[in-house]
C-alpha cells in the first residue's frame, strides 16, 4: 500500500499507527533487555525462547484454541523455558549456548510436528516463524500488552540503572555489594520471555532474536559508555522498525524481515565506522610520534 | 573498637558437593594484611566467598567485627569481569558504590570525593572518561582495585591481585596494597599463588591445607609450612 493511500485511510491510519506503537514499544523492550543479555553471553536466548513460542502456539493450534488464547499460554511456557534456561547455565551442567540451542531446535521440531498433525495450514505456520504478513493482525491486546512491558521495562532500568549495570558488568562484585543477582537474572528472564512472545507476532520465531541482539551490538561499535550503549540501543532499535516498517508498508515485504534488514544496515554502518575512527587514531598517534 | 575485625569458629565449607575446608578458627587483627595462600583446591577462593556472605558455611561461623558485609571491598579474581564489556572508568569505579546507595537508587553523599581519593591513590584519575577494555591489564586490575575502595569501609578482600600482572605491574599493585594499610589503616585479605613478593608485603598468613590450616607471623611462614603440622588456630601471634 502506499503512504497516501495510508494517510488518506481513517482505518488503514488506525492499523499503522497501532502496529507501529506495538513495534516501536516491543524494539525499546528488546533493545533495553538485549543489552544486559549480550553482556552476560545470552545472546541466543531470544532465538530459544521463540522457538518456545512457536512450540507454545503449535500445542494451542493443536488443542483447538484461537490464536489469541494461545499467545496467552505461551506466556508462562517462554517464562519457564527462560527460568530453565538460566537455571541450566547457572548449575554449570550445560552453558547457556548449548542449552539456547537444545531449547530451540528441540522446540522447532516438535512444534511442526504438532502443526501438522493439528492440520495447521504451511501459511499459518510460516507466519509463526517469520511474522504476520499484514499489519492488521496486532490487536488492541497486542497494544495494552506492550505499553504495560514497556511501562514496567523503561522503569526498571531508570529506577535500577546502578544495580543492573553493576550485575552486567561483575556479578560476583554485584553479588558481594548485596544486590540479589539472582532476582535481577530471573526478572530479565521473565521480562524477556513476555517481549518475545509479544514480539514474535509481528517479527516472527525466526527474526525477534534480532531486535534483542541487533541494537546492543551496534551501540558497542560506537558508545564508549554503558549509558551510551543503552540510549544508542533504545534510540536506534526503535528508527530501525520505523524504517523497516515503512519500507515494509510501501513495498508489501514481510515487516520482520525489514525490520531485520533496517538493523542489519545500521550495524554494517556502526562498525564501519568504528573502523574509520581506529584508523584516523592509529594515524593521528603515528604523526605524532613520527 | 575491637582488635579483630573478623573472627571465624570451627568453620567448614564445601564447593560443589565436596568438603574443602573443615574446622578452621582463626582472628585477624584490625589494620593488617593477611595473606591467604594454599595450594589449588585448598579452599582459598571458597574460604573468600564465605567472608563476603556468597555462600553459607556448613557449620561454624565467621564474625566480621564492627563492619557490615556490605562494606567490604572487593577485587575478584578477573573471570568475572567482561573484557569487552563497554564502560568508562568512571562507571566502573562508581559501580564500587552500589551496595550503599541511598533509596536503592542515589550515590551516597560523598561518592564524588571517594570515588577521586580511590582512583588517585591507584593512579587512574587521569583515566576516568577513557573505555575500560582499551586499557592495559595492570591498569584495569587498578581500576578494579578503585571500585573495591569504593565499596571498602574497613576491610578488603583481593582475590589473586596479580595472577595475570607483570612484575612491574605487580610491584605497583603490592605497594599501592601496602600504602592502604599504613596511609589509610585498612584491613586487607590477599589470596595470591605469588609467595615470594606476598609474603613480605603481607603481616600474617593463613596457609589452607587438606591436612589442616595453620596461621602464623610473615616471617615465620617459611619455617612454619617446613615443619607443617596441625594445630589449633587460636594460638595468633
Amino acid at each position: 500500500m502506499t503512504f497516501t493511500e495510508i494517510l488518506s485511510s481513517d482505518f488503514l491510519m488506525s492499523v499503522v499507527i497501532r502496529a507501529l506503537i506495538v513495534g516501536a514499544l516491543i524494539s525499546v523492550c528488546s533493545s533495553l533487555l538485549g543489552v544486559s543479555l549480550v553482556m552476560k553471553r545470552y545472546s541466543m536466548i531470544g532465538d530459544g525462547l521463540s522457538h518456545v513460542g512457536y512450540f507454545a502456539l503449535a500445542l494451542g493450534a493443536l488443542v483447538g484454541v484461537g490464536s489469541e488464547i494461545s499467545q496467552a499460554l505461551a506466556i508462562p511456557v517462554v517464562i519457564a523455558a527462560a527460568v530453565l534456561i538460566l537455571k541450566l547455565d547457572e548449575s554449570r551442567k550445560i552453558s547457556g549456548d548449548a542449552a539456547c540451542a537444545i531449547v530451540a531446535t528441540g522446540s522447532v521440531a516438535v512444534g511442526t510436528i504438532v502443526f501438522s498433525i493439528s492440520g495447521t495450514a504451511t501459511s499459518d505456520i510460516c507466519s509463526s516463524l517469520f511474522g504476520s504478513s499484514s499489519v492488521v493482525t496486532v490487536t488492541n491486546r497486542d497494544a495494552v500488552l506492550s505499553i504495560v512491558l514497556a511501562a514496567v521495562v523503561i522503569v526498571w532500568f531508570l529506577l535500577f540503572f546502578k544495580q543492573i549495570f553493576s550485575t552486567a558488568f561483575d556479578e560476583q562484585f554485584a553479588a558481594a555489594s548485596g544486590i540479589k543477582t539472582s532476582a535481577f537474572r530471573m526478572l530479565l528472564a521473565v521480562l524477556t520471555a513476555v517481549t518475545i512472545v509479544v514480539g514474535m507476532k509481528m517479527m516472527g520465531a525466526i527474526m525477534i532474536s534480532a531486535l534483542i541482539v541487533f541494537p546492543a551490538m551496534s551501540a558497542m561499535r560506537l558508545a564508549k559508555s554503558f549509558k551510551g550503549v543503552v540510549i544508542f540501543a533504545a534510540l536506534s532499535s526503535i528508527l530501525c522498525f520505523v524504517v523497516g516498517f515503512a519500507a515494509a508498508c510501501r513495498f508489501s515485504l514481510q515487516t520482520g524481515a525489514a525490520v531485520v534488514c533496517a538493523e542489519l544496515a545500521l550495524f554494517i554502518v556502526s562498525c564501519t565506522f568504528e573502523k574509520l575512527r581506529a584508523a584516523v587514531r592509529t594515524k593521528r598517534t603515528f604523526e605524532k610520534t613520527a | 573498637m575491637e582488635s579483630n575485625i573478623i573472627e571465624c569458629r570451627n568453620l567448614t565449607l564445601a564447593y560443589d558437593g565436596s568438603v574443602v575446608i573443615k574446622d578452621l578458627s582463626f582472628d585477624m587483627p584490625r589494620g593488617e594484611i593477611m595473606l591467604v595462600s594454599g595450594e589449588n583446591g585448598s579452599g582459598k577462593s571458597t574460604l573468600i566467598r564465605a567472608l563476603l556472605g556468597l555462600i553459607k558455611p556448613i557449620s561454624g561461623r565467621i564474625n566480621l567485627k564492627g563492619i557490615k558485609r556490605g562494606d567490604i571491598g572487593y577485587l575478584p579474581q578477573q573471570s568475572g569481569v567482561s573484557r569487552d564489556f563497554p564502560a568508562t572508568v568512571k562507571e566502573v569505579v562508581y559501580s564500587g558504590f552500589t551496595g550503599h546507595l541511598r533509596f536503592g537508587m542515589f550515590y551516597p553523599e560523598n561518592a564524588a570525593s571517594d570515588a577521586s581519593r580511590a582512583m588517585k591513590l591507584t593512579g587512574v584519575d587521569d583515566l576516568q572518561g577513557q573505555c575500560f577494555n582499551e586499557l592495559s591489564g595492570g591498569q584495569q586490575q587498578r581500576v578494579l582495585l578503585s571500585r573495591a575502595l569504593c565499596a571498602a569501609r574497613e576491610l578488603l578482600i583481593l582475590d589473586e591481585p596479580t595472577n595475570t600482572l607483570d612484575p612491574a605491574s605487580a610491584a605497583d599493585m603490592y605497594s599501592i596494597i601496602t600504602s592502604l594499610k599504613h596511609e589509610h589503616g585498612m584491613s586487607v585479605v590477599m589470596v595470591s599463588h605469588d609467595l615470594e613478593t606476598s609474603v613480605t608485603t603481607a603481616d600474617r598468613v593463613l596457609h589452607l591445607c587438606c591436612d589442616g590450616a595453620f596461621c602464623c607471623a610473615a616471617p615465620d611462614y617459611e619455617h612454619e609450612l617446613a615443619s607443617h603440622h596441625r594445630y589449633d588456630v587460636n594460638k595468633v601471634i
